[in-house]
């Protein structure tokens, strides 16, 4: 990937491009998501708390643990392997059918360099959107709360705060930048080597979102393994 | 001038190209031609460094290609321009940023002169308005048109083209020919063109190589085409009754 690379002002622009299409283009649909699942973890928590000696701000609490260390990564992570791994299968696949990437090649570029290297290098702000993510998911539960009445908003806020440890949050953002590379380089993978026309472009997309899935819940739990053991 | 010597290439236990040697001239329209499956395409993918090769040598203006360092491999690549059947224009880019493109990647010009390069080469295939229009806006003809004005925005050495002529009908096709000749001619480049067209053998076939399974069968231009005994290139040639039409009538005289 990193013989000849391509020159600095092309890949700037390339970079760039791929920052707005694989982390800002995600943003709208990470943000519903969050807010609404946020939601509904908090209504869950709170109808399964019947006994009276629970204090209610454990509903924010649960919230806060289950958004932080799983839902945000690993959750919006196997839904962006669909968004993000499928639309990088394609976009290269394509490239592959119509011998764009032969044009590439013919013109001495590096085009493994040109086509994965910006997109590996854009998704290193992915931890940005998973920021998001996380406020945005306690923010719904915060919100079900208000307006479902399940506990207090103060309640609620205590809990989120109750023995807050911040190295959930170191084990949170290590595992969301071993997911990024796995969703620039294992969707990328499969749309540049596949073989074929049409057809073999959508059914590469839905193997490496397969495949990038797959990998990301294996690594998922070594991580866990290694840093929260 | 490319040298092509005793080419051999298979994929796994079938041998596509069975020993080729021959000579595409500076300043000529080489054409490369046979049926379906006679290797055409392996050859010219073998000509342009997408495919290895088991045995022989392509030597481009007497440099053998597998001999150079790799730096030097895509310095000569840079010298190769390619028009793709399908035309290969990058989707995400306007018509004006795809012939801009192989500049901006290798040339040392500042952005307004590459700007007045690419604005003349648009102008040369006649597409000057097409700039900011996007290859999905572009015909088949447009395309083809875009691709050459990429092919040659770099000045290169050697032109390849494969199948140049697919998908357009007869008159888009005489167009693109003659393009691709004036082009040879007015630069004095070796170009490469991989066609089963036969309008455009009798066209712009000053060398015309035949391929006939992995081996070459017959090389000649498109004068002595009409008066080969040559069996395979007979059947291949006239196998249309116009074409048939056409030999009799030439080697009477008409």
């Amino acid at each position: 990937m990193f013989i000849k690379p391509t020159k600095w002002t092309v890949m700037r622009g390339l970079i760039l491009r791929d920052i707005d299409d694989l982390v800002i283009g995600s943003f709208g649909i990470v943000a519903f998501i969050s807010f609404f699942v946020g939601g509904v973890v908090t209504i869950q928590t709170a109808l399964n708390i019947n006994n009276p000696l629970i204090p209610q701000y454990l509903v924010g609490f649960a919230t806060r643990q289950s958004v932080i260390l799983e839902f945000a990564p690993t959750f919006i992570s196997i839904i962006m392997a669909g968004k993000v791994g499928s639309f990088i299968t394609s976009s290269i696949g394509t490239m592959r059918v119509t011998e764009q990437i032969d044009a590439l090649e013919v013109m001495g570029i590096n085009s493994i360099n040109y086509l994965v290297f910006p997109k590996t290098i854009a998704l290193l702000l992915y931890p940005f959107l998973i920021s998001i993510a996380m406020f945005l998911g306690v923010l719904g539960g915060m919100a079900a709360c208000y307006y479902g009445g399940f506990t207090s908003v103060s309640d609620y806020i205590w809990g989120v705060q109750l023995d807050f440890i911040p190295f959930h949050l170191v084990y949170a953002f290590v595992k969301t930048f071993v997911f990024a590379f796995l969703l620039a380089t294992i969707p990328s993978y499969h749309g540049y080597f596949m073989k074929g026309g049409a057809l073999e472009v959508g059914k590469a997309s839905t193997t490496a979102f397969v495949w990038t899935s797959v990998a990301i819940i294996l690594s998922n739990y070594i991580i866990t393994q290694l840093i929260l053991s | 001038m490319i040298v092509v010597e005793n080419l051999y290439k298979s994929f796994e236990s079938a041998e596509v190209l069975k020993g080729i040697s021959t000579t595409f001239e500076k300043g000529k329209t080489n054409l490369i031609i046979g049926q379906s499956g006679s290797g055409k395409t392996v050859f010219l993918k073998c000509l342009l460094g997408l495919f290895p090769y088991e045995s022989g040598s392509i030597s481009y203006n007497g440099k053998i290609y597998n001999d150079l360092s790799q730096s030097e491999q895509r310095k000569l690549r840079s010298k190769i321009g390619m028009v793709f059947q399908g035309g290969a224009l990058f989707d995400s880019m306007t018509i004006g940023e795809n012939v801009k493109f192989p500049l901006r990647m290798f040339s040392k010009k500042n952005n307004s002169e590459m700007e007045d390069r690419v604005h003349a080469v648009l102008k040369r295939v006649k597409l000057e308005d097409a700039y900011k229009k996007f290859p999905s806006e572009a015909s088949g003809g447009m395309q083809k048109r875009v691709a050459i004005a990429r092919a040659i925005v770099n000045n290169p050495s050697f032109l390849f083209c494969d199948e140049p002529n697919s998908g357009l009908d007869p008159k888009t096709a005489i167009v693109i020919d003659n393009l691709i000749q004036e082009i040879t001619s007015e630069f004095n480049i070796t170009t490469v063109i991989n066609s089963h067209d036969m309008n455009s053998v009798m066209e712009i076939g000053q060398k015309i190589v035949f391929l006939k399974d992995g081996h070459k069968a017959w090389e000649g231009s498109n004068e002595n085409i009409f008066k080969t005994d040559n069996e395979a290139v007979t059947n291949f040639v006239y196998s249309s009754e116009l074409f048939r039409k056409v030999r009799r009538m030439y080697n009477e005289g008409l």
